[in-house]
């Protein structure tokens, strides 16, 4: 790790060796980042399970830098979307999104909050978080074993080192704009879409006028 | 109870309410009851025939027939076999006298009902929606209803089975996403209703406020979804005083994922994988509640040594979620991590052999119709006898040295949420939280299943219904389960795992089954209504955590806000069971 830091590509002259070292503000910077990613305690279904085993004494997920579990969004860095999202509850997810400091990066584990999983089909279920919030790292299983969230965390870490400190998103100087709260009406709804949605109920409205409405509205 | 006499209680009962006929349906039981007797049928049965305990209501929707059906089972909290009654009602105007009145119990139940099938429950005190949220179109259990990713009404899709092509679902959908729109609808004029329908239900104002008190102003608190107290995304919207809870009500819905609609549209042998999902710590009792039913319907039997596997994986599984409910109470109650650590220790040892044995960590999908999926592997069975007869019992006299006369426990536990014995049962309370109240009602004993009835063990019980005895009824309860195991590991014979061939499409005869285990959050219940397809017609989880939840506002009621967490946390929900 430390050898990896200070080689940036200069050459120390000899009669200096073994009294500086020189790095990048890249590299050091994401050092320190890569080996503090706080995640925020917030356990959905099943996979909460699986992460809280992750950060038990077996896999110990502190070895990485990660063992301090914060509840509150304003803390955290990391986001473990640990289960299946619900249309009740992606307001939520999407407000405690926007509520996290930059930077923030989402990790979504299993099959659910990746795709919907075995709950895609149903009526209640999001069909993976990635509609509504940027995902940086996506493990598979179901749920995902703590040594697969732990490779996820590990690509994670690899993530964050390719990162430069002159373009990433938080030091840029147009604002990052929260992203809309999606809203609950008959069927959840992204203000984003209002336009859209209005269209398709119109036209919708006017195909059940000229079949006979077979089921029920 | 023999036989004979249950049929002369049925005939009295029948003498005393000419109204209600027998079902005659075949593979059907019980009694149809119209609604306007319905309130007072169950109040006499209650009263005096001593069914006081209301297991399940649910309701059916028979679309080819017309007609929708609330079906009801209530028990004898002394044991014995249960008695089903029904409700049928017009699909087009379903009303029905709600039964919370006489059985606090239906309260949640009977608003799961109006919320997934639309019945209207009258002098329901509270009727609105428990799993989704007010404003969402439609009623979505009624077979006629169809959700935006709809493909077909029975699996295998068409799509996917025997050619094995793919589509993505968002593929078909204009937004690429799980969503659709009634026709007409505009999002612009759209208010949406949830939140103050919520905390309208904690408004009430007519509780009594003590005059001697401070005059202190009323605030409502609200604690979760996102909160790390709440074993998942559970919600209560609490009303104080000072800090003392004068109204408490659970939201909840959270998680609702559907279970039971994709249940209708699984083949039988596919539902045993989701059953997994619902409460996930304990896959492997979720599994057995749900062959028990199917096995009830299709009439077979698994051959011996697959009843011994499937107790000891069941007791395994309560050994397991006991130390992890103690672990977290002791979250609750401030001791954050450490304890935890502990049960999590146990756990992976536990994990270790239903991983040997089923291939997966949590998500077991081991136990089949007639049998289980596959023998212990070498070397499985001297894992269990190590574990059990010389590490556990050890661990959990551990559990009961640190924790038990720990003064802070004892300062936070004793006396702290109390739910009397009479309370829990017209909450239809179950399992440890309706032991720990006095009543020692405990399916394996009351209702044996499977094998249990071989097995000399005692039921559990504790007298005074806080949270202290909430907590020593899962230390009495694991010492139990281990002896349930050493009598396994003795008696455990050689020979078939599975009766006949493993069919991947059983068929199941056309009929109702309603099957229970004692699982180790409470009574564990499946209701399935076969028509003879490869589908069920009806698949309802009876789910204790769910359940249990109603008793939540009497037990926190008058204590302070800080114990609200640990009363929770002595119920010992799991939020997948709790929202299906």
């Amino acid at each position: 790790m430390t050898e990896e830091i200070n080689t940036p590509g200069y050459d120390i002259p000899p009669e200096m060796e073994g009294q500086v070292a020189i790095t990048t503000l890249d590299k050091i910077y994401n050092w320190s980042r890569r080996n503090s990613i706080w995640p925020m305690m917030f356990g959905l279904a099943c996979c909460g399970i699986e992460m809280i085993c992750a950060a038990t004494s077996r896999f110990d997920f502190s070895r990485f830098g990660m063992e301090v579990m914060r509840p509150s969004p304003r803390q955290s860095d990391l986001m473990i979307v640990s289960g299946t999202v619900t249309k009740k509850m992606i307001p939520q997810i999407v407000r405690l999104y926007n509520q996290m400091p930059e930077p923030k990066y989402v990790l979504a584990m299993g099959a659910c909050a990746s795709g919907g999983g075995p709950f895609k089909e149903g009526y209640s279920v999001v069909d993976g978080v990635d509609k509504f919030i940027p995902v940086d790292v996506y493990v598979t299983g179901c749920p995902p074993t703590p040594q697969a969230l732990l490779h996820g965390l590990i690509t994670l870490q690899k993530k964050i080192d390719k990162q430069s400190i002159k373009n990433v998103r938080w030091y840029s100087k147009d604002p990052v704009e929260p992203i809309p709260i999606p809203v609950l009406g008959p069927d959840l709804m992204d203000p984003r879409e209002y336009a859209l949605i209005k269209q398709y109920s119109t036209e919708k409205l006017v195909e059940d006028q000229q079949v006979p409405a077979v089921e029920e509205a | 109870m023999s036989e004979e006499v249950l049929v002369e209680e049925k005939t009295e009962l029948e003498e005393r309410f000419p109204e209600i006929g027998r079902d005659e349906r075949k593979g059907y039981e019980g009694y149809i009851v119209p609604a306007e007797k319905l309130v007072e049928f169950a109040t006499v049965l209650r009263d005096e025939f001593g069914y006081d305990f209301l297991s399940s209501v649910t309701a059916v929707d028979y679309l080819p027939e017309d007609w929708m059906e609330v079906v009801y089972h209530a028990y004898q909290t002394t044991g014995g076999p249960g008695l089903v009654y029904k409700v049928q009602v017009d699909r087009d105007d379903p009303v029905v006298p709600s039964l919370t009145p006489v059985f606090p119990g239906a309260n949640l139940q009977e608003r799961e009902a109006w919320d997934l099938m639309g019945i209207r429950f009258e002098d329901h005190p509270n009727l609105k929606r428990v799993l989704l949220w007010e404003g969402f179109d439609g009623h979505p259990l009624r077979k006629d209803w169809r959700e935006a990713f709809y493909e077909g009404d029975g699996k295998p899709f068409k799509s996917r089975w025997p050619s094995g092509e793919v589509i993505r679902a968002e593929e078909n959908n204009p937004f690429n996403k799980n969503v659709d729109y009634p026709g007409g609808f505009d999002p612009e004029q759209w208010t949406p209703a949830g939140e103050t329908a919520v905390y309208a239900g904690v408004g009430r104002l007519d509780h009594a406020v003590s005059e001697t008190a401070l005059s202190t102003d009323q605030i409502v608190v609200n604690l979760g979804p996102q909160h790390p107290s709440t074993h998942g995304v559970f919600r209560m919207v609490v009303r104080l005083e000072g800090e003392t809870v004068v109204d408490l009500e659970p939201v909840m819905g959270y998680l609702h994922r559907n279970h039971e609609k994709i249940g209708e549209r699984n083949t039988f042998l596919m539902n045993i994988p989701f059953t997994d999902r619902l409460d996930y710590f304990n896959s492997m009792s979720n599994n057995f509640g749900y062959v028990l039913t199917v096995e009830k319907l299709m009439g077979v039997k698994p051959p011996e040594r697959a009843e011994y596997i499937r107790v000891m994986m069941a007791e395994l599984t309560r050994i397991l979620n006991h130390m992890v409910a103690i672990g977290f109470l002791l979250n609750d109650l401030g001791a954050f991590f450490t304890p935890l650590l502990y049960a999590f220790e146990e756990r992976e040892l536990i994990l270790d052999i239903f991983e040997a044995v089923s291939g997966s960590r949590m998500m077991c999908n081991y136990y089949r119709f007639a049998g289980v999926a596959r023998d212990l592997p070498e070397g499985v069975f001297e894992q269990v006898k190590n574990l059990v007869l010389y590490r556990l019992p050890g661990k959990v006299n551990d559990l009961d040295t640190f924790l038990t006369d720990n003064e802070i426990i004892r300062a936070r536990a004793i006396g702290i949420g109390v739910l009397t014995a009479e309370e829990a049962i017209a909450h239809s309370a179950v399992g440890p939280v309706l032991r720990a109240s006095g009543v020692p009602y405990d399916v394996r004993r009351a209702d044996p299943y499977g094998i249990y009835d071989r097995f000399d063990f005692d039921v559990a019980v504790r007298y005074h219904g806080d949270i202290y005895d909430r907590y020593l009824i899962r230390l009495d309860e694991m010492r139990q389960s281990i002896r349930i195991l050493e009598q396994v590991i003795q008696d455990i014979p050689e020979g078939p795992i599975q009766e006949g061939k493993p069919q991947y499409q059983v068929r199941v005869p056309a009929g109702e089954a309603y099957g229970r285990v004692e699982g180790p959050k409470g009574e564990l219940g499946f209701y399935v209504v076969s028509n003879g397809k490869p589908n069920p017609w009806r698949y309802h989880v009876r789910a204790p955590s769910f359940i249990n939840l109603s008793a939540l506002e009497v037990m926190c009621k008058n204590y302070k806000i800080a114990d609200v967490v640990s009363i929770l946390g002595s119920i010992d929900i799991v939020l997948g069971e709790t929202d299906r």
